[in-house]
């Protein structure tokens, strides 16, 4: 087992290399620094002591690959390649164009974020199991039929509606809470019950569907035909196990977002005005600030690598059968 | 069957010609100058592409059965009607041309105008060009705003001043009630007395397939006892016409769905956004097709070095999160084109390389879902015993791969175009109000709503443009993943679907 998992993290580290030459590709060898310089101080007049300066202020004056006018080593770590994309790899991410530290913004904007997606996720698996569970027993009849139909129109809405309707019908109509904000502490509750309310409705569609079609493969096995014929209720066969068993692929599939949870809701957060990652990251896309924006790319990485780990152990975790080799 | 001695590609082949001499040479004999997007290009590849694979297709006993079981399902078929009036709808907004400027004394040659407009702009004439000053509702007269006039007795007043064209043949405000029931009515009927004429029409074309009397035909359809349910067809045609003449009735003196901030009537530009829509929905899929099927059955037919370095690209690719490599790399394009303006000759050029590229970036970050699938499945098929076979016969392993693997994964293929679609359209949507989707100056249901939601904060609220996104985006999106269901169903009922 530990070897597995020390193998797998070794496996990591090409991808998070392959990832960090993408990165690096796009930013700095599709547009070289002088573009982007030119970019944020407008595309007309500028000066190209401006672009220096622009570019000397925030450390892309150096070369991209090899500097030849260093010594030794230097000639090597005194390259943007090295000081903007190989650091990264210490988590180290810089300062953002307005000259904040990122590590520290990420750090104090984590919390919000967690506050928000960790009870959309486990709420949202909640309600989802129930009402496949309501599905899986009523399978084939009309109450199924109908069910799944309103589980496509749930899942043909944009998440933005979801997110304007509630808005503007709980906030705005019935003023049950602020629109938007957030406060610390105990405070941030009423600011997040709307937020958390609109995630796990507009995840409601599809989430019951694909658990609905998982329950009713497992239905179909023999195990359970055995446990209907040692003459157990429909619901204690649903509930012991079908639901225990089913609990595999359900929960595997979920271990993947977990570390992405971290990450935080784009929409969500950027609509409600939640200080977390999400709106952290449209905001910097939305300033064209590139250097948040690599770094949240490499942390996205790092984390969706670390879930697919969390995975495979937790398939050995809940089914035996599974032996990592 | 008398019908063997014809090719399959026969209708196809004919169908094509006439489009692209149509592409040709209409424009000349209209005298306009016809204007080649590389969106358009590709669309009409597409369009040609999917009549050949359907002529094929229909050849083919063993193809043709899963859409047999498709044509069979009522909801599918419903969806299928909806999703072509979409499709009709895009395909008359992807011809684009300019029109001449009229003639100056002395002018030598004609001059075209800048303005690129579509066959669709010419249908829609009067919502186009019915542009009012700012906001007004559906069905309005007055604008939203009030506004300080001076009156002819010098004093000043503010009221909500009529509008230029929103109910402006009315001059009496009390009639407006009664025009507008009186204009529904008449589309209203207009709209049934065509789909009575659908319904002639079908009858007698299946009363010659089934050679049956024509009234027959008529009540057997009526009835419902046919094998591919048009009654349901019929209804959701009938529908969607009456829907369609009330409001081309209606829409000849008012705003429908309102006006917008600068003007434009809000049904105008939600018909406009059906284009972009399908654009992404569909060229998305083309672009990154090839890659992935190709990728895929290799890495699941060679193993070795070629599966790993394959995996390789498609964990890379998959690991970073999507928003956010659409997002550098839409930046990174972004920059690129504000740097190089000399590359474009007009802003519809610009806007529609930057829809191609927004295509080409979704695809990027949406084949591995598909490359993995067909490496599964290739992984299965290789130990088949006509593949051992094949092998054995001393066959190439890119005859094997073209000829046996490709055939039995194409099933697949399919099933994740059709899902992916609605995905896509819902998609940008939301890329559209991060900042890293369509151009601004696009047309889509994204801009639509991005430029909308504030508005919500106005007192009295402007809600009509995201109610107009929301019916367009949601008939589309509906239509699509029901269709999609069937597909599915038909063609591979074990397909677990994809976690949401």
């Amino acid at each position: 087992m530990f070897a597995y998992i020390v193998r797998r993290v070794l496996y990591a580290i090409p991808i998070l290399i392959g990832v960090n030459l993408l990165t690096f590709t796009l930013f700095f060898v599709v547009n070289s620094p002088d573009d982007m310089a030119r970019m944020h101080l407008g595309v007309k007049r500028v000066t190209p002591e401006a672009i220096e300066k622009w570019k000397a202020e925030r450390g892309y004056d150096k070369p991209l690959l090899y500097n030849e006018r260093a010594e030794g080593l230097q000639r090597f770590t005194a390259t943007i390649f090295f000081e903007k994309s190989v650091s990264l790899f210490a988590f180290r991410f810089g300062r953002a164009d307005d000259g904040r530290d990122i590590a520290w913004d990420i750090r104090q904007r984590m919390w919000p974020s967690l506050a928000i997606a960790i009870p959309t996720f486990l709420l949202g698996i909640l309600v989802n199991i129930t009402f496949a569970m309501l599905l899986a027993f009523f399978r084939a009849t009309y109450i199924d039929v109908w069910g799944v139909v309103l589980c496509v129109i749930l899942m043909s809405i944009s998440t933005l509606f979801y997110i304007i309707g509630g808005q503007y019908m709980v906030g705005k109509l019935l003023h049950l809470v602020p629109i938007s904000g957030y406060d610390s502490g105990t405070n941030a509750f009423k600011f997040l019950v709307l937020p958390i309310v609109i995630g796990i409705i507009s995840g409601i569609g599809a989430g019951t569907r694909w658990y609905r079609t998982i329950f009713l493969e497992e239905i179909n096995k023999d195990y359970v035909r055995t446990a209907r014929a040692k003459g157990l209720s429909e619901l204690r066969v649903l509930f012991r196990h079908v639901l225990k068993n089913a609990m595999i692929p359900i929960l595997t599939g979920a271990v993947v977002i977990i570390p992405l949870l971290f990450m935080g809701s784009l929409l969500l957060e950027s609509f409600f005005g939640i200080p977390g990652l999400g709106s952290y990251t449209i905001d910097a896309i939305q300033a064209q600030d590139f250097a948040i924006v690599r770094a949240m790319v490499f942390l996205g990485s790092v984390l969706y690598i670390v879930g697919l780990v969390l995975t495979d152990i937790s398939y050995t975790l809940v089914d035996p059968r599974v032996r990592l080799e | 069957m008398a019908k063997r001695s014809r090719p399959f590609w026969l209708w196809p082949a004919v169908t094509v010609l006439i489009l692209a001499l149509a592409w040709w040479q209409l424009p000349a004999q209209f005298g306009v100058r016809p204007v080649y997007l590389w969106t358009d290009r590709l669309i009409f590849l597409l369009l040609a592409g999917a009549l050949f694979l359907g002529g094929w297709i229909r050849r083919r006993e063993h193809l043709r059965q899963p859409w047999v079981e498709v044509f069979r399902q009522r909801r599918a078929m419903v969806a299928l009607v909806v999703l072509l009036a979409f499709v009709i709808t895009g395909l008359l907004d992807s011809v684009h041309y300019r029109k001449p400027l009229p003639m100056v004394d002395g002018q030598q040659g004609v001059q075209y105008s800048v303005e690129v407009v579509t066959l669709l702009d010419e249908l829609l004439g009067t919502l186009r060009e019915g542009t009012e000053k700012t906001y007004s509702a559906p069905f309005a007269m007055t604008q939203l705003a009030r506004e300080t006039v001076t009156l002819p007795d010098g004093t000043q007043s503010r009221i909500r001043p009529r509008l230029r064209h929103g109910g402006a043949h009315l001059t009496d405000p009390s009639q407006r009630g009664r025009d507008i029931l009186a204009s529904g009515l008449a589309g209203a009927a207009i709209g049934v007395g065509l789909t009575m004429l659908v319904w002639l029409l079908l009858g007698a074309i299946l009363s010659r397939r089934w050679q049956t009397s024509w009234r027959a035909a008529l009540t057997r359809i009526v009835h419902g006892r046919t094998e591919v349910p048009w009654r349901a067809i019929l209804v959701t045609a009938g529908s969607l016409l009456v829907l369609m003449a009330m409001t081309a009735l209606w829409s000849r003196h008012w705003h429908v769905f309102g006006t917008d901030k600068v003007g434009e009537d809000v049904l105008y530009l939600a018909i406009k956004s059906i284009r972009t829509g399908l654009v992404i929905g569909t060229l998305t899929t083309l672009v990154m097709l090839p890659f992935a099927i190709l990728l895929g059955i290799m890495a699941g037919y060679f193993r070795g070095w070629v599966d790993d370095i394959i995996q390789y690209l498609y964990t890379t690719l998959s690991s970073i999160p999507g928003v956010l490599l659409i997002a550098a790399a839409v930046l990174s394009i972004q920059v690129y084109i504000a740097n190089h303006p000399d590359l474009f000759e007009t802003a519809t050029d610009r806007a529609d390389l930057r829809l191609l590229a927004l295509c080409v970036i979704l695809g990027i970050t949406s084949w591995t879902n598909l490359c993995r699938l067909l490496r599964g499945e290739t992984f299965k098929l290789r130990e088949m015993d006509y593949i051992q076979a094949a092998t054995a016969f001393g066959v190439g392993h890119f005859t094997i791969l073209g000829r046996h693997v490709l055939p039995n994964v194409l099933h697949i293929v399919l099933i994740i175009v059709v899902l992916d679609f609605s995905g896509l359209v819902l998609a940008e949507a939301v890329l559209s109000y991060v900042g890293v989707g369509v151009d601004p100056s696009t047309i889509s249901w994204g801009n639509m709503i991005n430029g909308a939601r504030l508005e919500l904060a106005r007192e009295p609220v402007v809600w009509w443009s995201l109610a107009a996104a929301f019916v367009f985006m949601f008939a589309l999106v509906l239509s699509a993943n029901l269709f999609a269901d069937a597909v599915r169903d038909a063609f591979d009922p074990r397909l677990r679907e994809q976690s949401p």
